[in-house]
């Protein structure tokens, strides 16, 4: 690991004006970025020990009190919100089951009780060509030197969203309930604060998978809000992986439902859905969504909706079992959803 | 927003400023182990986990993957369990940090987490046992350990290449009873 200069931030509005000052020290422009938030620290120094990330500066801003409220109009999570904290919160858990189970499903309890909701988020990808320097090609880690994945070992990476830069799959779960649920993102910064939906803060990779986000280097995710709605009860999140507990996605599928009648065999009144594991940005399936409106949720309605959120998909040497998993996925999601008794 | 130089420094009281003279220099850093403080000189990359196996003298915690893939590092934090290898020693300055040292009574008497892994065997080389342990023990705490499902589910962040898990489990449900009776 190579070394940083520390500073510890009290508040949201201090780390902003640490990160300001610290990248004003930046006079000619470094490899990678330069100035890095730590909280919970379990992506950060991973990849510093790799040597994937070298900040100069680290702000740490774990001190800084997250919370989490809610009310009618939804859910607000502070950013720096533990991931296990709001996995375990009772009436996450029942009024908004698909983001308490993308929570719990995720990395470890110890892992969990560090990682912060907006690290979380912005996790990078495991692709293992991005994680070893020792191979030169990686768009992501040094762009424009190629991707060793196309050609190499691509059974983890993505079938949708891939360029011909990048096919790294975006790693996380949480960030599929956020785009299903149609979350907005809080951004503090230099300026003040601005809001965005979830859908827009992370960038396909087109030619420039190095840039992830349109986060600049001087904002702070300060928390998420999640809106209100008849499909948050009836949702969940369905995890494939290779082994049952502590692994990433091959395939996941974040979906909530509003059913008329409340189920029963009534139309989709509203179905959102989210896709992870396949994709390399959070990933929303609305020509999925699209194809179900309307109509009673059986098999064969949802695994139409299936066949729909995967049509643009493309399989490469390894991963190409991705495609069918990933449907298959989806229609499990979907039916099961269709079958949860949701508390009155 | 527009501030006065001032306050674009660095607070004063912190551990350090924003671009001290030499990175590598030794910081001060003071943490409070098993009731314990030591003040310690460390380079700022050091995590918690070398600082209590290289700087406290504490190699009770143990240095698997250092990756964060295998648990072996596992302390709490003011009780709650994380991994010492993805801690910086300086950000874990302010919680009462739980290594395998602390867990046993000042008698000497095992906690009943520690006798319950020996009654069961649950362990063979025994490299990930101090990890394994105070997961275990913070499992039982957050009431995640009232199944054999949740139990499982719930110390999968721990990792026993020797595979004793099944009698982890069987320890781990022991001591539950003696730690909720308690």
């Amino acid at each position: 690991m190579r070394p940083f200069a520390y500073h510890r931030a009290e508040t949201p509005d201090a780390a902003v004006k640490a990160a300001v000052y610290a990248l004003d020290g930046e006079t000619h422009a470094p490899p990678g970025a330069p100035v890095q938030f730590i909280a919970g620290g379990t992506t950060m120094l991973d990849l510093m020990k790799l040597d994937v990330m070298h900040p100069r500066t680290l702000i740490d801003i774990s001190g800084i009190s997250g919370g989490i409220e809610i009310g009618a109009g939804g859910l607000r999570l502070g950013a720096l919100v533990r991931m296990g904290e709001a996995a375990d919160h009772p009436i996450i858990r029942r009024n908004y089951p698909v983001i308490a189970q993308s929570l719990a499903l995720a990395a470890s309890q110890q892992l969990r009780n560090m990682a912060s909701l907006g690290g979380n988020v912005l996790q990078r990808t495991r692709c293992a060509y991005f994680r070893d320097v020792s191979y030169a090609q990686c768009n992501k880690r040094r762009p424009g030197s190629g991707c060793a994945a196309l050609q190499g070992m691509n059974r983890q990476h993505a079938v949708l969203g891939a360029s011909e830069a990048c096919i790294a799959t975006y790693p996380g779960d949480f960030a599929q309930a956020l785009i299903a649920l149609d979350a907005e993102v809080e951004i503090l910064g230099p300026r003040g604060t601005r809001r965005l939906a979830f859908a827009e803060l992370h960038r396909a990779p087109g030619e420039r998978p190095d840039v992830e986000t349109v986060l600049a280097a001087d904002e702070l995710i300060a928390a998420f809000t999640v809106p209100a709605g008849p499909w948050t009860r009836r949702s969940l999140y369905l995890k494939v992986r290779d082994r049952q507990s502590y692994a990433f996605a091959l395939a996941s599928a974040a979906v909530a439902l509003e059913i008329a009648g409340d189920g029963d065999g009534g139309a989709v009144r509203e179905a959102r859905i989210g896709l992870g594991g396949v994709a390399t940005v959070p990933w929303r399936a609305r020509e999925a969504e699209a194809a179900l409106r309307g109509k009673a949720l059986d098999e064969d309605s949802a695994r139409a909706a299936a066949e729909a959120a995967f049509a643009g998909a493309r399989g490469l040497e390894h991963n190409a079992f991705k495609i069918e998993l990933g449907k298959r996925t989806l229609v499990r999601a979907l039916l099961e959803a269709t079958r949860m008794e949701v508390p009155a | 927003m527009s501030l006065p130089p001032s306050e674009h420094a660095p607070q004063t009281g912190q551990p350090l400023g924003l671009h001290p003279p030499d990175l590598r220099a030794p910081v001060p850093v003071r943490l409070r182990v098993n009731g314990m403080e030591h003040a310690l000189e460390l380079d700022i990359r050091t995590t918690l986990l070398d600082a209590l196996r290289e700087h406290a003298g504490l190699t009770g915690s143990k240095k698997g993957c250092d990756h964060g893939q295998c648990g072996a590092c596992t302390v709490l934090l003011d009780g709650r369990r994380v991994l010492g290898c993805l801690t910086l020693a300086v950000m874990a300055q302010g919680f009462e940090v739980t290594t395998i040292e602390g867990l046993a009574g000042a008698d000497g008497a095992l906690h009943p987490m520690q006798q319950a892994f020996i009654d069961h065997d649950a362990f063979q080389c025994g490299y990930c046992t101090p990890g394994q342990i105070l997961s275990a023990v913070a499992c039982v705490a957050e009431g995640h350990a009232n199944t054999d499902a949740d139990i499982r589910e719930y110390m999968s962040g721990n990792l026993c290449r020797c595979a004793a898990y099944p009698n982890i489990v069987a320890a781990v449900k022991q001591a539950r009873s003696e730690m909720e009776g308690a």
